[in-house]
């Protein structure tokens, strides 16, 4: 099988509130491969959390089921999708909203798609109600100049 | 969680050791109300030094105890908090009712 991807991984675990540090970590060291800034790096880990932990408040409503992540790496570009088994999304349109959430005895504060959106360069939601919901995530990694340099010095070097 | 009880100003330090997510919410809120409510303070301050990564759920804590602590009459302000957990901050909106202080200013 020849992926048309330069790499891809996919992880699944149980919807268990201490995986969402696990998936954030993991998906940023693969994402480290992109040699991305700290804070672009965080963004990612920013992202994925939030999109793990709908899985588990809203997809499973803290229920267990499965998670599932897939990421793919092409060119300077990461693509994370982050899918659940769980109750769906009613309405795409105000869930994404800003400060719009079901859970605010919880005190959530529903931000989480604002800062998916604001954090990533693109993000798509797919949901079918008692099917599941899919949240997929685009970043690109800007290319650093310093980067570029340290090559060029290597290869003066060597 | 670490907390620091100025006697003197009446003023509340929560001082946060830990990534904040929704897993780890649930165990710093219960410690931060527990000292408010047993401090009374008139101000409390975050002090986020020691803290790498904050998602939305710390969002909803930060906005939980500010209301707590405004029902006691008081205010809150945060402190110490990085490139990376401003970011978060800065885009949530609440930097206008829990305002970032220069530690040196902080009464």
């Amino acid at each position: 099988m020849k992926s048309k991807y330069d790499n891809e991984m996919e992880l699944e675990f149980l919807s268990k509130s201490n995986n969402e540090a696990f998936a954030r970590i993991t998906v940023a060291a693969f994402a480290a491969q992109l040699d991305p800034t700290i804070e672009e790096l965080a963004d990612i880990k920013t992202a994925v959390s939030e999109a793990v932990t709908n899985c588990i408040i809203h997809g499973y409503e803290n229920t267990e089921g499965l998670i599932k992540i897939k990421a793919t790496l092409l060119k300077n570009e990461i693509e994370i999708e982050i899918s659940d088994s769980g109750k769906g999304i009613e309405d795409i349109e105000l869930a994404r909203k800003p400060l719009y959430t079901t859970k605010g005895n919880l005190e959530r504060s529903g931000m989480g798609f604002t800062i998916m959106e604001s954090f990533m360069d693109e993000v798509t939601i797919n949901s079918v109600v008692d099917i599941g919901t899919k949240v997929t995530m685009k970043k690109r990694i800007k290319k650093q100049e310093n980067a570029e340099e340290n090559e060029e010095k290597n290869a003066l070097i060597n | 969680m670490n907390s620091k009880f100025d006697k003197k100003d009446n003023v509340l330090y929560l001082e946060i050791t830990e990534e904040i997510d929704h897993h780890t919410t649930e165990k710093i809120r219960r410690v931060m109300d527990n000292e408010i409510t047993r401090f009374m303070p008139r101000k409390i301050v975050f002090d986020f030094s020691n803290v790498s990564f904050m998602d939305s759920a710390g969002i909803g804590l930060l906005i939980g105890r500010y209301k707590l602590i405004k029902l006691l009459g008081g205010t809150a302000e945060i402190i110490n908090a990085n490139k990376i957990i401003s970011k978060v901050l800065e885009m949530s909106g609440i930097l206008k009712i829990i305002p970032i202080q220069n530690e040196e200013n902080v009464s």
